[in-house]
C-alpha cells in the first residue's frame, strides 16, 4: 500500500529525513519510534502533503500513485489520514460543518453519494460516543477551546467518519491521560482491518500496550536504523535511545 | 462641483412639522458654512467625499404599484416599519403595536408626543464635529419616533426598514429615528437598509438611542446599500445609569459608507457593547469611526469589530475610547481584526485610547492578517479543497462575531447572506448556508 523508499527532505533549510525507507502493506500496523529530533513528526507532516516541508530526494508510492505529486486534498480523499500532533483551533467553523464538508469530499471522491443531514448526524453522533466527546463538541468551534485530550479524541472522530486506507498518528498518545490513551486506541483497534493500514509515530511505548504493532521502527538521525517486532518496543522501553548514537554515527 | 442638495432642503421647508422650525433653521445656518470634510480632514482622512459632489433631489414618494420589492429584506418575526427613499410606507408596515410601545411620525405626533420629541431629539448628538448631522438636521421633513415605556419588555424586535429605490435622478434621504427606552424597559430594534437598484443616491441617517436607568437594548444596524447608492449614518447613544446597550453593524457594499457609532455612557453602572462586521469586496469602501465616551465612573464597554477586505476594496475603522477624569473604575476592552484575501485590499485601523482618568482597565487592539496557512492545510488535509477552505476560514473569521448576537431569527437569516460574500460559487458554500 505504501512504499517509501530513500526520502531526504528539509525543512526551513535544514536536512530532517536523510534516506528513510518503509513499506507498509495493507492490514498492517507499523510503529515508528525514535528520540526527539529524529525526524519522527516530519515524516507524518510529508505524507499528509504539508508545504512547509521539502522533499529533496526519494519516492513514495501509495496504491501504485505517486503520493508526492499529489496535492494534499487528493492525498485525503485517496485514503490518506493523519492524525494531528497540534490539531488547528477554527473559531468560528463549526465541527459539524467542517466534518460534513469533509466526509463530503471524500465521499464525492470515492463515487458516492453525500450523506442526507439526518444520517450524517447520526453518524457523527456515534464517532463522537466512540471517541469519548460529548454531542456539544460537535456544535462547537473546530477545535476551539479543546483541551489537549479533546483535540486528540477529536482528530479520531474524525478517523472514524473519514475512514481512511491509511492512518498516520503522530504523537497521539503525548499529553493523553490514560484513559483517553485507551479510547484512542480502542478507535484505532475498532477500526484495524485487513484492507487498513496505521502508522503509529510515538516516543513511548505505552501506546503500544493497547496497539499492539506487526512492525516496530526506529528512526535516528532522518533513517531508520532497526526494524523488529513488537518485542523491539518493550526493549527500547527499558534500553532508552542512547545505544543509538553510537549506530548513527 | 459641490455638493447641490437645495431641493431636499426646499422640500423641508415645506413638509416639516412647524415645532421642529426653529430647530431646523439653526442647523440650516451651520450647514451653510459647513464644507464637505476632505483628505486633510483627520476624522476623515481614508474615505473620500468627493462621490457626494453632485446635485441632489428630494425623492417623490412612489405610487403604491411601483413599491420596491421587499425580497432581500430577511424576513423576522417583527414589528415593521417601513420607509421607501424616506417615505413613509403604510401598506408595508405594521400598525397595531403592543401595550407599552409607541411608534409614531414626527408629522403625525401629537402635543405630548411632540413635546417629548422636542425634549429629547439632540441629546444624545455632539454639539460640534459631525458635518452631515446639521444636514440631516436641516432637512428633517419628518422622522419617527419610537418610545418604550418604563418597565416594558418588549417580546419582538422592532424592524425598521429603509429602501431606497426606482428614481433615476441622484436622490437624497435623511432618515431619522428617535428611540427611547423608559426606566427597565427592554427591547430589540434593527434598522435595515438597503436599495432596489444601486441607483446614485445617498442616505444621511442619523439614530439617537435614549437609553433610561435600567433600561436594556439590543440594536442592530445593517448596512446593505451597494452600488452608487452612498450612506452616511451616525448612531448616537446616550446611557443613564446601569443601562445596557448591545449593538451589531453589519456593513456590505456600496462605493462609499460611513458610520459613526458613539455611545455616551454618562452614569454609573452603563455598559455597552459595540460589534460589528465589515465586508467590502470589489471597488467598495466602508468605514467605521465609532466612540466609546467614559463619561462616568463604573461603566463598562467591550468592542468586537472583525473584517474581511476583498479584491481592491477598502475599509476603515477607527475605535475611540475616551475616559473623562471622573471615569474611574472603567472597564474598557476593544479589539479590531481584519483579514485581508486579496493583495490590493487595503485596511486602516486605528485603535485610540485617551485616558484622564487613573484608576482604570483599558485594553484595546488592532490586526490585520492574511488567512493562516496551517488552518488551510489543515482543513485540507480532511479532503477539503483550497477554495472551499478558504471561504470556510474567512467565514468563520466573522462569523464568531455574528455567533455572539442574541436574536436567533436574525442571525440565521444573516448567516447565508454573509456566506455569500465569500464565494460566488455557491457549491463552495453548501456546508455553511
Amino acid at each position: 500500500m505504501l512504499t517509501i523508499d530513500n526520502l531526504h527532505a528539509r525543512v526551513e533549510g535544514k536536512d530532517i529525513l536523510k534516506g528513510l525507507s518503509l513499506s507498509v502493506s495493507a492490514g498492517e500496523v507499523h510503529a515508528i519510534m525514535g528520540p526527539n529530533g529524529s525526524g519522527k513528526s516530519t515524516l507524518g507532516h510529508i505524507l499528509a502533503g504539508n508545504p512547509n516541508y521539502e522533499v529533496t530526494a526519494g519516492s513514495i508510492q501509495f496504491n501504485g500513485d505517486d503520493l508526492l505529486a499529489m496535492d494534499t486534498e487528493q492525498r485525503a480523499r485517496a485514503g490518506v489520514f493523519l492524525a494531528f500532533q497540534y490539531p488547528v483551533e477554527i473559531p468560528g467553523v463549526s465541527n459539524m460543518e467542517f466534518l460534513k464538508a469533509s466526509v463530503d469530499a471524500i465521499r464525492e471522491h470515492r463515487g458516492l453519494d453525500a450523506f442526507d443531514a439526518v444520517t450524517f448526524m447520526k453518524r457523527a453522533r456515534e464517532a463522537a460516543k466512540v471517541a469519548g466527546l460529548d454531542q456539544s463538541f460537535l456544535k462547537r468551534g473546530v477545535n476551539e477551546g479543546f483541551s489537549g485530550g479533546e483535540k486528540k479524541r477529536n482528530e479520531l472522530l474524525q478517523m472514524l467518519l473519514l475512514e481512511p486506507q491509511l492512518g498516520i498518528l503522530d504523537e497521539t498518545d503525548s499529553g493523553l491521560d490514560i484513559d483517553a490513551l485507551q479510547v484512542v486506541a480502542e478507535g484505532v483497534n475498532s477500526m484495524r482491518d485487513a484492507s487498513r493500514s496505521f502508522v503509529l509515530v510515538t516516543h513511548y511505548q505505552r501506546l503500544l500496550n493497547y496497539i499492539a504493532p506487526d512492525y516496530v521502527h526506529v528512526l535516528a538521525g532522518g533513517r531508520i536504523v532497526r526494524s523488529g517486532d513488537a518485542s523491539l518496543a518493550a526493549e527500547l522501553e527499558s534500553t532508552g535511545y542512547g545505544w543509538l548514537e553510537g549506530e548513527v554515527a | 462641483m459641490s455638493m447641490n442638495i437645495a431641493d431636499v432642503l426646499a422640500r423641508a421647508d415645506q413638509h416639516a412639522p412647524e415645532w421642529l422650525e426653529e430647530r431646523r433653521q439653526i442647523a440650516r445656518e451651520v450647514w451653510n458654512t459647513t464644507s464637505l470634510p476632505t483628505r486633510k480632514t483627520e476624522l476623515w482622512k481614508y474615505t473620500n467625499t468627493l462621490a457626494l459632489n453632485q446635485t441632489y433631489i428630494a425623492p417623490p414618494r412612489l405610487p403604491s404599484d411601483a413599491q420596491p420589492s421587499m425580497e432581500a429584506v430577511p424576513v423576522i418575526d417583527a414589528i415593521r416599519l417601513v420607509f421607501v427613499n424616506g417615505h413613509f410606507c403604510p401598506e408595508q408596515s405594521d400598525s397595531a403595536f403592543p401595550d407599552g410601545l409607541d411608534c409614531v411620525l414626527f408629522s403625525e405626533a401629537n402635543d405630548q408626543q411632540a413635546t417629548f420629541i422636542t425634549e429629547q431629539l439632540g441629546r444624545a448628538l455632539p454639539e460640534v464635529g459631525h458635518p452631515f448631522i446639521p444636514l440631516n438636521q436641516a432637512a428633517m421633513d419628518n422622522g419617527v419616533l419610537v418610545s418604550v415605556a418604563p418597565q416594558t419588555c418588549l417580546d419582538k424586535p422592532i424592524q425598521i426598514i429603509w429602501l431606497t429605490a426606482g428614481v433615476s435622478a441622484p436622490f437624497a434621504v435623511q432618515p431619522r429615528v428617535l428611540l427611547a427606552l423608559g426606566e427597565h424597559a427592554q427591547a430589540t430594534v434593527i434598522e435595515h437598509f438597503a436599495d432596489a437598484a444601486a441607483q446614485a443616491s445617498f442616505t444621511n441617517a442619523i439614530t439617537e438611542l435614549i437609553l433610561s436607568h435600567g433600561s436594556s437594548l439590543d440594536y442592530y444596524r445593517l448596512n446593505f446599500e451597494s452600488g452608487h447608492a452612498l450612506h452616511v449614518g451616525g448612531v448616537h447613544a446616550l446611557l443613564g445609569r446601569d443601562a445596557h446597550l448591545s449593538s451589531f453593524c453589519l456593513g456590505l457594499g456600496a462605493d462609499m459608507k460611513r458610520v459613526d457609532l458613539v455611545a455616551n455612557l454618562t452614569e454609573s453602572g452603563a455598559h455597552a457593547q459595540l460589534d460589528g462586521i465589515y465586508l467590502p469586496r470589489g471597488k467598495e469602501h466602508i468605514d467605521y469611526h465609532t466612540v466609546l465616551e467614559h463619561v462616568a465612573p463604573y461603566c463598562t464597554s467591550t468592542e468586537t469589530f472583525r473584517g474581511v477586505i476583498a479584491d481592491q476594496s477598502r475599509a476603515v475603522f477607527n475605535g475611540r475610547i475616551h475616559i473623562h477624569p471622573h471615569a474611574q473604575k472603567t472597564s474598557a476592552e476593544l479589539s479590531n481584526k481584519n483579514l485581508l484575501t486579496s493583495n490590493e485590499a487595503e485596511v486602516n485601523t486605528k485603535p485610540e485610547l485617551e485616558i484622564y482618568a487613573d484608576d482604570v482597565k483599558c485594553a484595546h487592539g488592532a490586526t490585520v492578517a492574511q488567512l493562516n496557512d496551517t488552518a488551510v492545510h489543515y482543513l485540507m488535509s480532511r479532503g477539503i479543497s483550497k477554495a472551499e477552505a478558504e471561504v470556510m476560514l474567512s467565514f468563520g473569521f466573522v462569523n464568531e462575531v455574528l455567533e455572539s448576537t442574541r436574536l436567533a431569527s436574525l442571525r440565521e437569516a444573516l448567516r447565508p447572506l454573509l456566506a455569500e460574500r465569500f464565494a460566488r460559487d455557491s457549491a463552495l458554500l453548501r456546508h455553511l448556508t
